[in-house]
């Protein structure tokens, strides 16, 4: 297993650039999500590290090697494929032996290595069928299996779920994510979804338009988003921003939002202008009395939360409250935010201002 | 008997089992009369009204591959007994044989000529095809346009300017020059029907392939080939039926060595009279690779391209 470095990786396609200087390094044993829209280039970026294309510029480390223009075939990966991609003429046995064959290892070796894999997937039963008959779960075990049978320094994986039905896509994650655990491997994951990205990942990259927006653990990424784009790409509801005009000078620990004066972490950085205050759902508290004020439209019961949707004077906000709370659409309140969590943003730059709270987290300045 | 709205009902069914059988019947009609035309006798192939019900005789196949010659009345007298079945035919009809006719030779030649250049016009169209599918080659739709164009005149508007090309090269009448000559008429077809049956084979086999530690070279050879056999098959079947039954360049360009047998059995109308049997005989014979060829590769023809191993 291995250490994989990307170093100001750039790929473009004629004239359209895929994916703009990218670096970030996935540590030995990792399961590591790279998430983003689809046009990111979250895909463009792994299929770079697998050699299915070969980066415009830029290193990639695999293990301390530098393998950037080397092919696919000697870089000692395995790549799991969102259609599977199992060989259709040949059975599951055939599938999951076939990249032993490439390496011309002996038949009984081959052999003992196919019934461990079989072993372990749980998929022993079905060795000798054809491919084309299989369910959506078992070929997925299939194209797993012909991945880590031949023990490959790591595995990339391109939305290996997203052929699955939601049902079973839960159930797989769980299988994939136990099965990393128990073999160590580091592993690369490609997906859309961010809940996949929370929950699976030990560490995520944010990717959009080509660039690497965020990179850390899902937590840090959740609380403290380093941009606009990562505050709204992750959560659901996401968070919520309140755009307004002023100014938060250094060192300062409140801003002003109309009449009222709310409480935020220490600011590192000062900005003056257009600016947004970044509030999760879940940091909104409705307090009669507070003074910033907002105007319920309506609520959406979700067992234990709900959802209320309130109208300010900076614009339309969400927040997660108790489904004890009563709300009234109509009703006018007063809304308070837990002061220790909000981050403010440059609206020019969409980039986070640095506070005391958020320092660990952006390394910068 | 439930109902069902996909299931087509009995009566649609019946209406369709009909339809197919008399078209069935209409299109083996005539290969039928070939067939039974090669049996009968000469007088029988031109009786009127046609005789359905005759008595077979291997005339027509004796006379096909032989060729005969009439003696004087003594000389007949004094040959020894036939020695075989077939100089007993011929001498029954009062003739002896002179010697083996082209016939075989012929055969031979189409053979060759027929299965060399599909083997060259499958190889060739692979491998452009893949390219063409696969690659980021420049200018590529023009290319396939210009590729397709040259089938888009009549192929024998090029004949002159061809036979003129041959003289020079020494290619007239030669196995290479017909192997060529069909090749290069065939090839625009196969790269196009080829090109789409590679186009619909994922690419992601080839690049797992290339993971799982194989060359390009290899991974197009195990992995693209299997896949695409359906459509070489069937690619080739085409490739196959029009250079066996091609006429007219083979009766410009050839005329002895690599003559062909298309342009050959009409020359057995001008010996010893009209020996429709003997036609009929070497139509059915010529038959029979091609639909042979077929046959065995149907089991590709009717099995889909892929069959659920990706999806989509």
């Amino acid at each position: 297993m291995a250490q994989i470095k990307i170093q100001n990786v750039r790929k473009d396609f004629g004239t359209f650039n895929a994916v703009r200087s990218s670096t970030f390094t996935v540590e030995d044993g990792e399961f590591f999500m790279l998430l983003g829209p689809s046009g990111c280039g979250k895909t463009t970026t792994l299929r770079m590290m697998a050699g299915l294309e070969l980066p415009t510029s830029g290193q990639i480390f695999i293990d301390g090697e530098e393998v950037g223009q080397r092919p696919a075939s000697q870089r000692d990966i395995a790549f799991v494929f969102q259609m599977f991609a199992l060989y259709p003429h040949l059975n599951v046995r055939r599938n999951i032996s076939y990249p032993l064959h490439s390496q011309g290892m002996p038949r009984a070796e081959v052999k003992a290595r196919v019934s461990e894999v079989a072993r372990i997937l749980d998929i022993e039963h079905i060795l000798d069928r054809p491919v084309g008959g299989l369910s959506g779960g078992d070929r997925q075990r299939v194209a797993l299996g012909r991945a880590i049978v031949r023990e490959p320094k790591a595995f990339l994986m391109d939305e290996p779920l997203g052929a699955l039905d939601a049902e079973f896509r839960e159930h797989m994650a769980e299988e994939l994510r136990a099965l990393h655990d128990r073999m160590g491997a580091t592993t690369v994951y490609v997906t859309h979804d961010q809940l996949e990205a929370m929950q699976m990942g030990d560490k995520i990259v944010v990717m959009n338009h080509g660039v690497v927006e965020q990179f850390g653990v899902p937590q840090q990424i959740y609380d403290w988003p380093a941009t606009k784009f990562v505050a709204q790409f992750i959560g659901s509801p996401p968070m919520n921003f309140l755009e307004f005009e002023g100014t938060v000078g250094k060192g300062a620990s409140e801003i002003r939002l109309g009449e009222a004066v709310i409480a935020v972490p220490q600011q590192l950085e000062g900005a003056t202008g257009a600016l947004t205050l970044g509030v999760r759902p879940e940091h909104i508290r409705l307090t009669p009395d507070a003074a910033y004020r907002g105007q319920v439209l309506a609520s959406e019961y979700l067992g234990t939360t709900q959802i209320v949707t309130v109208e300010t004077v900076n614009g339309q906000i969400k927040a997660r409250i108790p489904s004890t709370v009563i709300v009234k659409p109509g009703e006018t309140t007063g809304l308070e935010f837990d002061a220790r969590t909000l981050t403010v943003f440059d609206s020019e730059t969409k980039a986070a201002l640095l506070s005391v709270a958020n320092k660990g987290v952006h390394g910068h300045g | 008997m439930s109902f069902s709205p996909t299931e087509p009902s009995r009566r649609q069914k019946w209406v369709a089992g009909t339809l197919v059988v008399v078209y069935a019947l209409v299109t083996i009609l005539p290969l039928v009369w070939i067939i039974a035309t090669g049996f009968k006798s000469p007088s029988d192939a031109i009786a009127y009204p046609p005789k359905v019900v005759f008595e077979p005789t291997l005339e027509g196949y004796v006379n096909l591959f032989t060729t005969r010659t009439r003696v004087s009345e003594e000389d007949f007298a004094a040959l020894p007994p036939p020695s075989s079945w077939y100089e007993q035919i011929v001498r029954d009809s009062g003739l002896v044989i002179a010697g083996p006719s082209r016939y075989g030779a012929r055969f031979a030649n189409s053979l060759i000529i027929g299965f060399g250049s599909t083997f060259l016009c499958m190889i060739l169209g692979t491998a452009a095809a893949y390219a063409f599918s696969r690659f980021r080659v420049p200018i590529k739709d023009d290319l396939l346009f210009f590729i397709l164009s040259t089938r888009m005149m009549p192929p024998i508007a090029v004949a002159i300017p061809i036979f003129l090309m041959f003289k020079n090269l020494g290619l007239n009448d030669t196995h290479a020059g017909m192997i060529l000559l069909y090749t290069a008429v065939n090839l625009s077809l196969s790269v196009w029907l080829l090109k789409g049956f590679i186009d619909e084979i994922p690419v992601e086999y080839e690049e797992a392939a290339l993971i799982d530690g194989y060359t390009r070279f290899q991974a197009f050879y195990k992995v693209v080939l299997p896949q695409a056999a359906t459509g070489i098959a069937s690619t080739a079947i085409f490739c196959l039926i029009f250079a066996w039954n091609e006429y007219a360049f083979a009766v410009l360009l050839t005329s002895g060595t690599a003559q062909t047998a298309p342009p050959f059995i009409p020359t057995i109308l001008g010996v010893g009279g009209q020996d429709w049997p003997a036609i009929a005989a070497g139509a059915t014979l010529f038959l029979l690779p091609v639909m042979v060829f077929t046959i065995l590769l149907r089991k590709h023809l009717l099995r889909g391209i892929t069959f659920g191993a990706v999806r989509k």
